[in-house]
C-alpha cells in the first residue's frame, strides 16, 4: 500500500500535516505522540521581528467550531531558526514553515532567512483574518497576490504553497492569480471571518470583535472551495477547513486535495492528525486501494 | 511531568450552592501526579462543543487515584457536566499547569467565588502555619467545612449577610490576617486588589490566573497573559497562563487597570 504524496517534487510519507497556527512548532504535541507520524509539520506563522499578538479574550467557540483571533503571536525568525527549527528536525516529517509578515518586504525577509534552512516547503500566509495589516490585505485582491507570489517566488528556494482566503467571492479567482504569480502549491481553506456576541455582557466574545472561524461547522465550504479550485488550476492542493478524521481527510482528497491538514480537531484531541492519518489507512484497506494518489480528484 | 488523556470515571456528583457542583471523579494516572493550584480540561461528550473546559483541582486522594472538581454552571458544557452521575464517563486530560509553590511561610490563602475550590489541596498541601480568607456572594458559603478543618477562616459576603461586607480585601481590612505569602485564586479585580495589598506591604504573593482556553497545552497562544518579563515562549512578555501559569507571582504579570 502506498501513502505517499508529492507535493512540487517533496516527497511526503503520508498526506497529512498540520493546518498552521494550531500545532506551534510541534514542541507541546511531541508530548502526547510522535510527529514522525505526519506526513509533515506546517508551523504556527514566523515573522522577521516577534509579533505581540492581540488582546484576549483571543478565541469563543461555536456551535461546531471556534473563532480566534490570536493575531500572529510569534517568536519571529531568529527564536525560530534557533529553537523552533532544529526541534523540529529531529523528527522523521517534513517541516512546512508558515510565513507572516505586513509588507511584501517583510515576508521577503523570512523568505530569504529561510533559503539556507533545512526546511521543506514556504506556506505564505496571505489569508490571515485577524491582522490590520498584511495578511487577508494581499489574499483578497487578485492583483495584490499575484504581485506578492511572485516576489517571495524570487527569494524562495523551497517550493511555495500560497494559503488562500476563503473570505473571497470566487476562490478560483484567487488561486489563478496564485498559479499566474508562480505558487507551486495552493493551500486552503484559512478561517472564515466570524463573530460572536456576549449577550449578558452585551460585548463582542472575542475583543478583536472578528474572528476566524474554523472547526467541523466549515468543512462543508472548505470542501467545496478544494473541488473548485482543483478544477480551476493545475497546482497540488492541501485541502484543510474542519478535518476530525480519516473520512473526513478522505472526502478533501476525492474532491482534488494532494495532502489535508487537521487543524482546529487538535484542541480537542492532540493525537488527531496522526490519528486521521491512521483513518486513512483504514480506509485504503476497506476498499483495498493500493496507492493513495489513485484517489486524488476522483469525484468529478 | 506528564499529561494524560483519560476518560475518568464519576464516582459521585452534588450541588453544593446553587449552580455550583463537586464532583468525584477517578483517574488512571492523572490523581497520582496532580498538585494544588493545577488543572483538568474536561471535554463535552457532544462533540459540538469541540474545545475543552478548564477547570480547576480542588481535593486530590491520590491513594483512591481521585479528583475532586468544584466548579460552576456557566454554559451548555459545564451544564452537561452538571449531570453526570456516578459510573459515568468523563474525558478529561491533566495535570495542566504549574500549580501553587509550597513555601514555609506563614501563609494567607485568599479565595473568592469560584476561585475558592483551588484553596482546599493548596491548604491540605501547605505543611505552615495558615489562615484563609474567602469571599462569597452570599451567606451560602460551599466548602465551608472542609475550608474550616484547614485553620481559622475569615469570611466576605457581597450582601453582607455573614462576616466583611464587600469583597475579600474588606475582610483582611476588618480582620487583618498576618501572612508572610499570599496565595490568591478569584476574578481579575479581586486579583488586582491582592496584587497591590501585597506590593504595598512587601508581601510575597501567588496569583492563579483565569482566561478563556482552547488546546490548554501551550500550542494555541489563546489564553495569554501580559507579564513584565519576557516570556520564554515568543519574547514579548506573553505568557501562557496554561502552561507557564495559571499561578503567577504577582510581580510578574500585569493585569492592565
Amino acid at each position: 500500500m502506498n501513502t505517499k504524496v508529492t507535493l512540487a517534487g517533496v516527497e511526503l510519507k503520508n498526506p497529512v500535516m498540520t493546518a498552521s497556527g494550531t500545532f506551534g512548532s510541534g514542541a507541546e504535541y511531541s508530548e502526547f505522540f510522535d510527529l514522525s507520524a505526519l506526513g509533515a509539520v506546517v508551523t504556527k506563522g514566523v515573522a522577521h521581528v516577534p509579533w505581540p499578538g492581540n488582546p484576549t479574550p483571543r478565541i469563543a467557540e461555536t456551535r461546531g467550531g471556534m473563532l480566534n483571533a490570536i493575531g500572529l503571536q510569534n517568536p519571529g525568525i531568529d527564536v525560530f531558526l534557533e529553537r523552533d527549527l532544529p526541534f523540529l528536525r529531529q523528527f522523521d516529517t517534513r517541516v512546512i514553515v508558515n510565513v507572516c509578515g505586513k509588507t511584501v518586504e517583510d515576508y521577503c525577509r523570512v523568505v530569504e532567512r529561510l533559503s539556507e534552512a533545512p526546511v521543506d516547503l514556504l506556506e505564505i500566509n496571505v489569508s490571515c483574518p485577524n491582522v490590520k495589516e498584511g495578511g487577508i490585505a494581499f489574499g483578497q485582491d487578485p492583483k495584490a497576490l499575484e504581485a506578492i507570489t511572485r516576489q517571495v517566488k524570487k527569494y524562495a528556494r523551497q517550493p511555495v504553497i500560497m494559503k488562500l482566503s476563503p473570505n473571497v467571492t470566487d476562490i478560483t479567482e484567487m488561486a489563478r492569480a496564485a498559479e499566474a504569480g508562480g505558487a507551486d502549491v495552493l493551500s486552503l481553506i484559512n478561517t472564515l471571518t466570524g463573530m460572536k456576541i456576549d449577550i449578558h455582557r452585551r460585548t463582542f466574545a472575542i475583543a478583536n470583535k472578528t474572528g476566524g472561524m474554523s472547526g467541523p461547522a466549515v468543512k462543508p465550504v472548505a470542501l467545496r472551495m478544494v473541488y473548485q479550485t482543483a478544477r480551476a488550476v493545475r497546482l497540488p492542493i492541501i485541502g484543510m477547513g474542519g478535518i476530525c478524521n480519516g473520512e473526513d481527510a478522505m472526502e478533501f482528497i476525492l474532491a482534488g486535495a494532494t495532502a489535508v491538514a487537521v487543524g482546529t480537531a487538535s484542541f480537542r484531541d492532540p493525537c488527531a492528525a496522526k490519528k486521521t492519518a491512521e483513518g486513512i489507512v483504514r480506509y485504503m484497506e476497506q476498499y483495498q486501494v493500493e496507492d493513495i494518489r489513485e484517489l486524488i480528484g476522483v469525484v468529478e | 511531568m506528564g499529561k494524560y488523556k483519560e476518560n475518568a470515571r464519576v464516582l459521585d456528583q452534588m450541588e453544593i450552592s446553587p449552580g455550583i457542583f463537586s464532583l468525584w471523579i477517578q483517574t488512571e494516572q492523572i490523581a497520582e501526579e496532580a498538585r494544588a493550584g493545577q488543572f483538568l480540561s474536561l471535554y463535552s461528550a457532544d462533540e459540538s462543543r469541540l474545545l475543552p473546559r478548564p477547570i480547576s483541582i480542588c481535593t486530590i486522594d491520590r491513594e483512591k487515584k481521585a479528583l475532586r472538581l468544584v466548579y460552576r454552571v456557566a454554559g451548555a458544557g459545564t451544564r452537561e457536566f452538571s449531570g453526570l452521575k456516578a459510573g459515568d464517563t468523563l474525558e478529561v486530560m491533566g495535570p495542566l499547569g504549574n500549580g501553587f509553590p509550597l513555601l514555609k511561610k506563614k501563609a494567607l490563602l485568599i479565595g473568592g467565588g469560584i476561585g475558592i475550590p483551588p484553596m482546599i489541596e493548596l491548604a491540605r498541601e501547605l505543611e505552615c502555619e495558615k489562615s484563609l480568607v474567602m469571599g462569597y456572594r452570599t451567606d451560602i458559603r460551599f466548602l465551608k467545612e472542609e475550608l474550616e478543618e484547614q485553620g481559622p477562616v475569615y469570611y466576605a459576603t457581597e450582601d453582607g449577610s455573614f462576616g466583611a461586607k464587600g469583597t475579600v480585601l474588606d475582610a483582611m481590612e476588618k480582620y487583618k490576617p498576618e501572612a508572610e505569602v499570599l496565595y490568591a485564586c478569584g476574578p481579575t479585580p479581586m486579583l488586582r486588589a491582592i496584587q497591590s495589598y501585597a506590593r504595598e506591604r512587601g508581601i510575597e504573593c501567588y496569583l492563579s490566573l483565569e482566561e478563556r482556553m482552547a488546546c490548554g497545552i501551550g500550542a494555541c497562544l489563546a489564553c495569554v497573559c501580559k507579564s513584565q518579563e519576557e516570556d520564554s515562549h515568543t519574547h514579548v512578555k506573553n505568557k501562557r497562563i496554561c502552561r507557564e501559569g495559571p499561578v503567577f507571582r504577582a510581580e510578574e504579570v500585569d493585569l492592565g487597570s
